[in-house]
């Protein structure tokens, strides 16, 4: 009985789509004459920059699955690899990508300070608490990066800035290009990290079982410090790539935590390949959004999707029940 | 013999709170006389936080369920009846009871889709709010009521209570808030000795376990929710005729949701004096920092380098936010309320 | 017809089938066991008669009316209250506070609850407790707690699970005499357990149930010199 209905909805719907597809075929042909070029280009952008969302979001999902706190400051973090960035080119000329590694270190550092003397008191708070805190260090770093930084958006314009090749009438943008693969890069080295290393399998195995864990001998207060540092650094080394091709502004992290929520929702809390394919996903829902719902803000579908993952199916694409 | 001793510290204990609260209020009523006008500005500023913090507490604190979307119930108050008055010339008073029904009926909408989906804890908070960005965003983007641009509350030159406008003295909205912000505790006063607060912070306890014992944990969250929302939109009506002007950004705005639970979480959320407490503390503080900011006094020269610089009240916020989750996870009134019986124990042997 | 009726009661956790066809019937004023070791279906089967699960197939029957399905807070209405197997205290609520939330299914008149609540503390053992949290109860006494709450919701039927697990035996033997003042106070109770000694001693009839199945229904002796007991679940000694 509940397997038939499992069948005949769906079905319905498919034979509607087709239906409304072949009475409109001629219409819909006309339109994609006309709209293929913007549809393809949306596709372009939301790939690249579902690309930087997997990266942050991948380093939220290690904190979140390693110490199961959910880290609010990711969002800051990543602002913060921005402006060291651009602290970095204003101050010595240091090209963005050259700066990668140092704003890498940095952001680890920043997060293992952070893990050290703020998260570690609180591991077994409530959830609610939890998340109070890491607002309080999100609202605590955003206004230092106004305080020191001002308001002004800033820009850098590097040497890789701008500079973009066409398929078709496609632009691929290579700034946004190179964000992408190393987004792409970066998750997989962590993911290589994590399965082949004894230093990832431990991280591994803490969060699967923290006591278990403690007693065959594996220092967890140790791999807590360097999951949240790497988590951190995965931020960091995001908003490096960013800028390139983005505006810095020091909330530029407030819609990023929220993309960023619902790339992890999407994908499965705890799921370190669901944040990635959330993070792809997330992109292309937001920039075909701002194709098709033009006017409103692009994260209006975004936060429709999050609403409804929520509702209907709030262990994610990947996560477990 | 202990026994008796404790019960009767316990009563006079009784005496000595209604005693306090009784000045605390006659104090409250004839504040104003003695006010200059920043003053005066800076005690409605704190009633008004007061308010909505408690309004929020009906809903996270009791009730358990975490709400990070205030702002949503806050804004369609504002808009509603600022619309209704700009629109339609409806009377602000009734504007706002009109604001508080629709807010109470969309935090209605939101908590049967989440709690029939079951969602709890985070999730739950999320949720709440996703929604409210929705709102943010919707209001953005609507023609009907200005986009961004917000809409003016039309000056009428002088005061009125009737139509709720004040020009010529801010004395009246200061018993306006302070009304409300009484009422508002009076509320969670009696919900908290009723059935209801029983069984909300039975829910806010162990769902299940409630559950198990004959309480309907839709129907009370429902409730919890609608009363909360109800009152947190009547804050934005108060909010929209003391300032003249609402935009989105102003009353659906991110933060927003951030300052309302501040007060509750600084002074103790689920307690009946916390949000009070909170506001209290955070609001002149971060009035104080502002003004220290934007003139620095001669004796604190390493404030001058700062100066002018918007952020510093608010990296405040999140250092206090830090520290107290930190060392006073129960908010102030929890860390009195853990002295307190830890004295006992010493009194009681 | 008995006071709790379960008939050809099913259910499936994905392909893993918990409880196949399990029929019993508990009568006015008896205290039922429930036996089976770990896994067996003791504590779903409590799931799926107070609503906490939805039953795949069958029916549960209480006082003749269907109550299959009914949301928990339903079944406690109409008379059934469960407790728990890992006692779920309402921690930072006091002792009374805790009890009072029982009793105010039955009336929402607050003088009247806190009398009812302080009644059900003395008769639990609790007197003097009423203002401590639940919290910082000792084990036995969250145990007395779990027990009181339920009592104030004035069941007729009582499920009780394994309330005598962690307890020593001079906790145990208490507690099993507060279970027998509850039945003669006329509550019928149904008793899922694994202490062994104590269920035999106190249940009036046992249930056996086996990977989900009722393998045996009977007397205490009955069920101690049953073969396929003994050889599924109780080993061979003697607890006649």
């Amino acid at each position: 009985m509940a397997l038939n209905k499992k069948i005949v909805l769906p079905s319905l719907i498919a034979v509607a789509i087709l239906a409304l597809a072949l009475i409109y075929h001629q219409s819909l042909a006309d339109w994609w004459q006309v709209n293929a070029v913007v549809v393809f280009q949306a596709l372009v952008s939301g790939l690249f920059m579902g690309g930087i969302y997997s990266l942050v979001a991948i380093g939220f999902t290690l904190i979140l699955g390693v110490l199961g706190i959910i880290n609010f400051a990711q969002g800051a973090l990543m602002v913060v690899g921005m402006y060291v960035t651009l602290w970095l080119f204003t101050t010595y000329g240091i090209d963005p990508y050259l700066s990668l590694p140092i704003s890498v270190l940095v952001l680890f550092l920043v997060g293992a300070l952070i893990q050290r003397f703020t998260i570690r008191p609180i591991m077994d708070a409530p959830t609610h608490n939890q998340l109070l805190l890491t607002l309080g260090i999100t609202l605590f770093i955003v206004n230092l990066i106004l305080v020191l930084f001002k308001a002004d958006p800033r820009i850098i314009q590097s040497d890789i800035s701008g500079t973009r090749m066409f398929i078709g009438e496609v632009m691929i943008s290579f700034p946004r290009l190179v964000a992408f693969a190393g987004g792409i890069t970066i998750a997989t080295a962590l993911f290589l990290f994590m399965g082949k290393t004894d230093l990832g399998k431990a991280i591994r195995a803490s969060a699967e079982e923290r006591e278990g864990s403690a007693l065959v001998g594996i220092n967890v207060k140790r791999i807590h410090l360097i999951a949240f540092g790497l988590g951190a650094a995965c931020a960091g080394a995001a908003g490096t790539l960013m800028t390139p091709f983005s505006t810095l502004t020091p909330t530029a992290g407030d819609t990023f935590i929220m993309i960023m929520f619902a790339v992890v929702v999407l994908g499965g809390m705890g799921n370190m390949l669901g944040s990635l394919l959330g993070g792809i996903i997330i992109g292309l829902v937001e920039s075909l959004g701002a194709v098709f719902l033009p006017g409103s803000s692009r994260l209006l579908g975004v936060f429709v999707v999050f609403i409804l993952v929520l509702l209907f199916r709030p262990t994610g694409l990947l996560g477990k029940k | 013999m202990g026994k008796f001793s404790v019960e009767h510290l316990i009563r006079t204990r009784l005496n000595w709170g209604l005693a306090l609260i009784i000045l605390g209020l006659v104090i409250l009523l004839i504040l104003p006389q003695f006010l200059g006008p920043f003053l005066l500005s800076l005690a409605i500023l704190i009633l008004f936080w007061a308010y909505l913090g408690q309004c929020w507490n009906i809903m996270t604190g009791y009730t358990g369920q975490f709400s990070f979307g205030h702002a949503a119930y806050f804004g369609i108050g504002a808009y509603t009846s600022t619309w209704l008055l700009v629109n339609m010339g409806i009377n602000p008073w009734i504007g706002m009871i009109i604001g508080g029904i629709f807010a109470m009926l969309f935090g209605l909408f939101v908590g049967f889709l989440a709690f029939r989906s079951g969602l709890r804890g985070i999730y739950f908070g999320l949720t709440t709010f996703a929604f409210s960005m929705v709102l943010l965003f919707l209001s953005s983007n609507l023609a009907i009521i200005n986009k961004t641009m917000g809409i003016q509350v039309p000056l009428i030159g002088g005061d009125s209570w009737l139509l709720f406008q004040f020009e010529t003295t801010k004395v009246p909205y200061y018993y306006i808030i302070l009304g409300m912000m009484v009422v508002s505790n009076i509320v969670v006063y009696f919900i908290g000795r009723s059935k209801l607060g029983y069984y909300f912070k039975a829910i806010r306890e162990d769902q299940d376990a409630a559950a198990a014992l004959g309480v309907n944990p839709l129907r009370y969250k429902m409730t919890g929710m609608g009363i909360s929302s109800f009152l947190t939109a009547l804050g934005g009506t108060f909010y929209a005729q003391y300032f003249y002007y609402i935009d989105p950004d102003l009353v659906f705005g991110f933060f927003l949701n951030v300052e309302i639970l501040l007060g509750p979480v600084l002074g103790g959320v689920g307690t009946l004096f916390g949000p009070a407490m909170g506001a209290l503390i955070l609001t002149p503080l971060s009035e104080l920092t502002r003004a220290l900011i934007r003139q620095p006094p001669g004796f604190l020269p390493f404030l001058l380098a700062l100066q002018g610089r918007a952020g510093v009240d608010i990296m405040l916020y999140g250092l206090i936010l830090v520290v107290v989750i930190i060392f006073l996870p129960q908010g102030l009134v929890g860390w009195i309320r853990q002295l307190r019986r830890r004295g006992h124990r010493y009194l009681e042997v | 017809m008995g006071l709790l009726e379960v008939k050809n009661l099913t259910k499936f956790f994905g392909g893993l089938r918990a409880l196949n066809n399990v029929n019993m019937e508990v009568d006015k004023g008896e205290i039922l066991g429930i036996i089976g070791s770990n896994g067996a279906g003791k504590t779903t089967l409590f799931n799926n008669i107070t609503g906490f699960y939805r039953p795949d197939g069958g029916q549960v029957l209480f006082k003749g009316e269907n109550i299959t399905g009914l949301k928990p807070h339903v079944v406690c209405q109409r008379g059934i209250t469960r407790t728990f197997q890992l006692v779920k205290p309402f921690a930072e609520l006091t002792v009374l506070d805790n009890v009072m939330i029982g009793s105010f299914i039955r009336t929402s008149n607050g003088a009247e609850v806190r009398k009812k609540a302080q009644g059900i503390l003395d008769f639990t053992g609790l007197r003097g407790r009423e203002e401590q949290l639940a919290k910082d109860l000792t084990i036995p006494d969250r145990k007395r707690l779990e027990l009181a709450r339920a009592l104030a919701t004035e069941p007729e039927l009582l499920l009780l699970d394994e309330v005598m697990s962690g307890l020593n035996p001079t906790e145990s033997a208490a507690a099993q005499e507060l279970v027998r003042k509850v039945r003669d106070g006329g509550v019928t109770i149904l008793v899922v357990e694994h202490v062994m000694r104590a269920v035999m001693s106190i249940s009036d009839r046992i249930i056996v149930l086996h990977y989900g199945e009722v393998i045996a229904q009977g007397t205490p002796k009955e069920i101690s010199q049953n073969e396929r007991v003994i050889e599924s679940y109780l080993g061979r000694a003697s607890f006649a």
